[in-house]
């Protein structure tokens, strides 16, 4: 009886666009799906420091190592306060660790992909970030208070994050044959995963209902697809990159892009473990997170010694 | 013998390179710090250096007027005519080592800043200033960790340990003068590493007191970096600093 | 055991003068750290003049369910607000 008082009270509310905050009464299964939900975006920003770091002590000018700095450094923040926002749901950012390297929480799949060239580190920041951007924008309306403050923080400080991907290509287009070649082949390689981040098709989505239903999700996934598609494939002629996607053309009637399919095969591969990095990325997380298990039980063994 | 200009150079590669190279080992704890904190708190540091190495280059190459840029300094000098100190090329051990180099390089850092704030070069007295504000935060992140560390537990308190004792022989270049500070010092432009020694040492004696860290002992002290001669781990550096600036010398990027 | 430390929440003013408002929280093993974390976290672009850190276990929040017992009789108390009482006409600078 309980619950039933708990979640009509608590549909009424959503209903009304308020905000659901971190003492409200809510159905377990919002607080669970919550959880899933930015634990898992929390686990990608942190994750996908990995393959930008891998070009930090490359980075060709003192410029570009700056910003390519700042830039995961702001992903770190990113997964910060995400972590914070979960946190207020009653689960510790240990325990989030936790399911991560249990496999039992997920991350972005396309962090399982490598960072090859100086060029990825643009097509990263111009495809990943824009492709990140598009989904955040919608979350920045999410019905949890912690969480969609959190985004509103993440979207403001992501404004320069595409750009300077952007930037890179636009260099790197106008610079020398390799260059322009780099920069083609991270375009190639970057874009299905980038599609892909959006996650399976409306009809193919299992947990949207309920998204929907609690205002969590506010877009679906193929109206953010086809936001990003969009919005890329103008900024890509511009600077002369051609999308590897021979079936794209411009729909007159729909006003919009006709694509190809993407590989759903691949897509569930490399979800189910078997992309190029996956292996790597958590032996990587893994290993810092026992490494460093000694400096935190100093630090709290100090801490003890001062009271 | 080299004039007042060769020695205005020299002396603004040697900040420049010091900051670059330290920077460039912080940067690498990006993803790899202890907790995820302590990562942004590194990249931080790692920012601040590098920023400080671009200024100093972009004045020695203005020094230089040769029409190179803060870039082609960084990325294209070979490895004798890098002058940073040894310690900072050293490579990041784990995050005791780190801590105990952050430690020796920010206390100098700290006190040589506050000192080159009077430059009679007004262009060194404004990055000094700028540096000085940067690098009392990271001496307090240093002190705080030393503490910690020190203090911690068996295991961290020997693993500090282990790092001073690795690293000491390193700070007595970080005093080490030549051609460049005769010149400079006569017109007020450097500054008198000498009279650095003193508190430098004073400072790291009380906090590693305070730390239950026994002072290492000064057998030997290694230098050479006044005159570009390194440790083995800088060729290294280079070749990943620099592998895109030399595998595509006409691009830009 | 929990290893990621203790949690703490993060007041940032912006300007000198202005209110704290609530930032997020860091986890940090003493309150150095905790202040340290929270400007390398919170302050990355100018956000910051001060900062407070304090411990989330002292945090103590109101409950949801006394909303109406807590904030609403407050309503009624109009008398407290310059516009619930009448000025005659022609008075200046009240
Ligand atoms: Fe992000
Ligand atoms: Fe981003």
């Amino acid at each position: 009886m309980e619950s039933v008082i708990v979640s009509s009270d608590f549909q009424s509310k959503i209903d009304q666009d308020a905000n659901i905050e971190p003492k409200d009464s809510m159905p377990d299964a919002y607080r669970e799906h919550l959880i899933r939900q930015i634990s898992q975006h929390a686990h990608s920003e942190v994750i996908g420091m990995q393959p930008e770091g891998n070009w930090i002590t490359r980075a060709p000018s003192l410029r570009a190592k700056q910003i390519l700095l700042a830039k995961i450094q702001d992903e770190g923040g990113h997964g910060l306060y995400l972590y914070s926002a979960a946190e207020t749901l009653g689960i510790s950012r240990d325990e989030m660790i936790r399911q991560l390297h249990s496999g039992k929480a997920k991350y972005s799949n396309i962090f399982n992909y490598p960072a090859l060239t100086w060029a990825d580190i643009g097509a990263i920041g111009w495809l990943v970030d824009g492709a990140a951007i598009v989904n955040q924008v919608s979350l920045q309306r999410t019905s949890y208070g912690p969480y969609a403050r959190a985004m509103v923080r993440i979207c403001k400080e992501e404004s320069f994050h595409q750009r300077q991907g952007y930037e890179i290509m636009t260099k790197m287009m106008n610079g020398t044959e390799a260059q322009k070649q780099m920069a083609q082949d991270a375009m190639n390689r970057w874009w299905w995963p980038s599609l892909m981040m959006f996650g399976p098709h409306d009809s193919d989505s299992p947990h949207s209902g309920n998204a929907f239903t609690w205002k969590i999700k506010r877009k679906s996934n193929d109206e953010l697809r086809q936001k990003f598609i969009d919005k890329t494939v103008q900024q890509a002629e511009v600077i002369g990159l051609t999308i590897p996607d021979p079936e794209l053309r411009w729909n007159e009637t729909k006003q919009m892009y006709d694509h190809g399919e993407i590989n759903w095969e691949e897509f569930k591969r490399v979800i189910n473990g078997n992309g190029p990095c996956n292996r790597q990325r958590m032996e990587h997380h893994m290993h810092v997170h026992a490494e460093g298990a000694w400096v935190r039980e100093a630090a709290e063994a100090y801490a003890k010694q001062q009271h | 013998m080299m004039n007042k200009q060769e020695a205005i150079f020299k002396y603004l590669v040697r900040l420049g390179d010091c900051a670059l190279i330290h920077g460039h080992r912080l940067s690498e704890w990006c993803s790899r710090g202890p907790i995820l904190e302590e990562d942004l708190a590194l990249t931080n540091m790692a920012l601040d250096n590098i920023g400080r190495a671009q200024a100093f280059l972009k004045y020695a190459a203005e020094v230089q007027g040769n029409g190179l840029s803060e870039d082609d300094l960084a990325y294209k000098r070979d490895e004798r005519a890098f002058y940073n100190n040894l310690l900072t090329e050293l490579p990041i051990g784990d995050f005791a080592f780190t801590i105990a180099k952050q430690l020796l390089l920010s206390v100098f850092e700290n006190i040589q800043m506050q000192a080159l704030c009077k430059s009679a070069d007004a262009t060194i007295a404004g990055i000094a200033a700028k540096s000085h504000k940067e690098v009392r935060y990271h001496l307090t992140h240093a002190r705080d960790w030393t503490m910690r560390l020190g203090k911690g537990t068996l295991e961290s308190n020997t693993r500090l340990q282990q790092a001073f004792n690795q690293l000491w022989m390193y700070t007595g270049e970080l005093f080490e003068m030549y051609e460049e500070d005769a010149i400079l010092n006569k017109q007020g432009i450097a500054i008198d590493l000498n009279e650095l020694k003193t508190p430098y040492y004073n400072t790291i004696t009380s906090i590693l007191n305070d730390s239950n860290i026994k002072m290492p002992v000064a057998d030997y002290m290694q230098t050479g970096s006044r005159k570009g001669i390194h440790t083995e781990y800088l060729g290294h550096i280079l070749s990943e600093m620099q592998y895109l600036q030399r595998a595509y010398p006409d691009a830009k990027w | 055991m929990d290893t990621q430390l203790d949690l703490w929440e993060v007041f940032i003013q912006g300007k000198s003068g202005g209110n704290y408002t609530h930032a997020g929280s860091v986890h940090a093993a003493d309150s150095n750290m905790a202040l340290q974390n929270a400007r390398d976290i919170y302050t990355r672009r100018n956000e910051g003049s001060s900062i407070w850190v304090i411990p989330s276990k002292y945090v103590v929040a109101s409950n949801p369910e006394d909303a109406d017992m807590l904030f609403d009789p407050a309503n009624e108390k109009i008398y407290r607000h310059p516009t619930f009482y009448v000025m005659p006409e022609g008075a200046k600078q009240i």
